[in-house]
């Protein structure tokens, strides 16, 4: 097993300052003989965007499901929002969103009367419920479309919709298991903007699952899942550091004076198959410098900085691909549309 | 992307502590979205109709001929309220079940995961269900004056209210059904081996008197039997039968030899409806 860094340290896994909007000790859940769930430790900060990421299988759903009071723990404690999920579940429906991983709407409804059935579900008051449902459909921008059947709406409508709805009743925390599941790329990542705009303007916390690393990169932090255990979680950048540093892969007309010209300039350089590889703090700002440092025509320069990908082979030992027979679409990552 | 959590204090909602008008509310909501789906789907109300109206003129005219005119009441006549109360069953039946199509497409988690009891969606399931199922038995009264069945007001009021009862007590069972049912190929199996077999063996379609012993049993064991005698029992008061008639087309359910009246009928589908209504919420109260 390898050691893992972010798991050495507590300070990031429960956060003891600040207001706590998920707080899980030692959750277990069992089918029978099989863990689905074990021993999970983790606490989620109000307003933060926490994501599970995990393999299929590997307990995602089913921490949601007892977060959300759908399924009664083995063992172990969780607070949502300040209520106990098993002594108060009644407490915590009322200040949860939901987005389940199978679709919920009533297709044969407007998404108008899907919103007002839920409203009326949870309780809002009625001179409130108008506004209400104006605000969520423009959050997700489907003010246009409200009067039309939800059979009608594109599957990635229909999800944000959904994320509308979970909205409606101003939770404290909205739990998206898969969010994006089967959409194409332009529209999850339009569903992303609806999520951070959420978050920013309503002040809710987000604990969502994905499989998708991409996706993953948004979430202030990530928790890796698998086999029902929680085996890193950190920050998306500390999760990366934590495997390795960047790298800078240079190939030039002269590898033997470029690696003399680099180590006496203090870069940490090794010979790789084809060329020199330089171990840099951030790739980005390195390559001029490092291109400039070598003294030589630079044939080739490709800078690389550990992903996700990386970070979850490093912890599980395999890819995450490997888990599915489908071939994912990754999407340019999306560096530039996040939050700095 | 920037923050802007001061740009919008909006339709800010604070929920508070559950409320008996807050369930109530519920209640209404759902019942709501069961009319709006009955108005929604034409075909259902068509086909819901032509089924009891294939009965009603084919099996009508069919055994007419062979049962005869007696105090010029025919077979037609009898079976008509038999015909109503069917289009009454199997739309309460349909709407209950539609349950199994909301656990299909996910909307019924939607619902049991509110923070509402599970009294309220029960209720308002129900109480969706009759109104749709006791305005189908309505729709059916235009054919009347075509059998011959003479209407007043309050014949016509009286029999609203028994379809109501009716479809009631069929809602609640169909729920109750459809809560045991996890995959949409069963309904099917579950109209054509219990809904079917139910309607045919309720007195709705021939009289209950002079059958064979077992199928004697089986249909005062049928508490459909309940729903459509007093139905056909008000409907035939209110018209000019002779004795004779009366005789040859008897609308009183017999056990062991009593008469049952009306108010005993009622008293058993009554039972049935609350039986069911428990069973029902129990059904749908299992969790993961
Ligand atoms: N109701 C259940 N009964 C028995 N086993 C279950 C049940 N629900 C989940 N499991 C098992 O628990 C494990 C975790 O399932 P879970 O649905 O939480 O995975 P997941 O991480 O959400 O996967 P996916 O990405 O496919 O949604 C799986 O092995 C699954 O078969
Ligand atoms: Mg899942």
């Amino acid at each position: 097993m390898v050691t893992n860094i972010a798991m050495d340290r507590p300070d990031l896994r429960l956060r003891d300052t600040g207001p706590v909007a998920v707080d899980v000790r030692g959750l277990t859940k069992r089918y029978g003989a099989m863990a689905a769930v074990k021993d999970v430790h983790f606490s989620v900060g109000q307003g933060e965007v926490f994501a599970f990421l995990g393999p299929n299988g590997a307990g995602k759903s089913t921490t949601i499901k007892m977060l959300c009071t759908l399924a009664h723990p083995t063992s172990g404690q969780a607070t949502v929002a300040g209520f106990d999920v098993v002594s108060r579940a009644k407490a915590v429906r009322r200040h949860i969103g939901l987005v389940f991983q199978e679709q919920t709407l009533d297709d044969q409804l407007t998404a108008e009367e899907n919103l007002r059935f839920h409203a009326v579900l949870y309780g809002v008051p009625h001179a409130q419920i108008d506004p209400r449902i104006a605000r969520v459909l423009d959050l997700v921008a489907l003010t246009d479309r409200r009067k039309d059947l939800v059979s009608t709406y594109s599957g990635g409508m229909a999800r944000r919709l959904e994320i509308a709805r979970g909205m409606l009743h101003t939770p404290k925390v909205l739990f998206l298991d898969e969010p994006t599941v089967g959409l194409d790329p332009q529209t999850r990542a339009l569903m992303w903007e609806d999520v951070m705009r959420l978050r920013d303007e309503e002040g809710v916390t987000i604990f969502l699952t994905t499989h998708y690393m991409d996706e993953a990169e948004y979430a202030d932090r990530i928790a890796i899942i698998d086999y029902g255990s929680i085996i890193a979680l950190d920050t998306p950048d500390a999760l990366k550091a934590s495997v390795g540093a960047d790298t800078v892969d240079l190939e030039t007309a002269d590898d033997e004076t470029a690696l003399a010209a680099l180590k006496r300039d203090g870069y940490t350089v090794k010979r790789s198959e084809d060329g020199l590889t330089v171990f840099v703090a951030d790739e980005e700002a390195a390559v001029g410098p490092i291109v400039t440092a070598v003294g030589v025509p630079v044939r080739t320069v490709r800078a690389h900085r550990p992903t996700l990908d990386d970070v979850f082979l490093h912890f599980t030992g395999r890819e995450i691909r490997e888990q599915h027979g489908e071939a994912l679409p990754m999407f340019a990552r999306a560096h530039g549309a996040r939050r700095s | 992307m920037t923050t802007a959590a001061s740009a919008s204090p909006t339709a800010q909602v604070t929920v508070t502590d559950t409320r008996i008008s807050d369930e109530i509310r519920v209640v209404g909501m759902v019942w709501e979205r069961e009319l709006i789906r009955y108005v929604r789907t034409r075909t259902r109300i068509v086909s819901g109709l032509v089924q009891p109206v294939l009965f009603l003129f084919v099996l009508g005219y069919g055994m007419s001929g062979l049962v005869g005119t007696t105090g010029g009441f025919n077979f037609r006549e009898f079976v008509y309220p038999g015909v109503v109360a069917m289009s009454v069953v199997m739309t309460a039946m349909f709407s209950a079940m539609s349950i199994v199509w909301d656990r299909e497409f996910g909307f019924l988690r939607e619902m049991l995961v509110a923070p509402v009891s599970r009294t309220s969606l029960v209720l308002g399931k129900t109480a969706g269900g009759a109104t749709v199922a006791a305005a189908q038995g309505t729709i059916m009264l235009v054919l009347a004056p075509l059998v011959g069945i003479h209407l007043t007001p309050l014949l016509v009021a009286e029999v609203i209210s028994l379809e109501l009862l009716m479809a009631v007590a069929m809602t609640t069972f169909g729920v109750f059904v459809a809560s045991r049912i996890q995959k949409m190929e069963s309904f099917q199996v579950v109209m054509q081996m219990l809904l079917m077999p139910m309607l045919f063996l309720s007195g709705a379609l021939f009289p209950l008197n002079g059958l064979p012993g077992w199928l004697t049993v089986i249909t005062r064991l049928n508490p459909l039997t309940y729903a459509v005698a007093p139905l056909r029992q008000v409907v035939f008061s209110a018209q000019n039968m002779s004795a004779a008639a009366r005789a040859r087309f008897p609308t009183k359910v017999t056990l062991f030899g009593y008469t049952l009246p009306m108010g005993l009928e009622l008293a058993i589908v009554v039972v049935f409806a609350l039986v069911f209504f428990v069973l029902a919420f129990r059904g749908l109260s299992r969790t993961e």
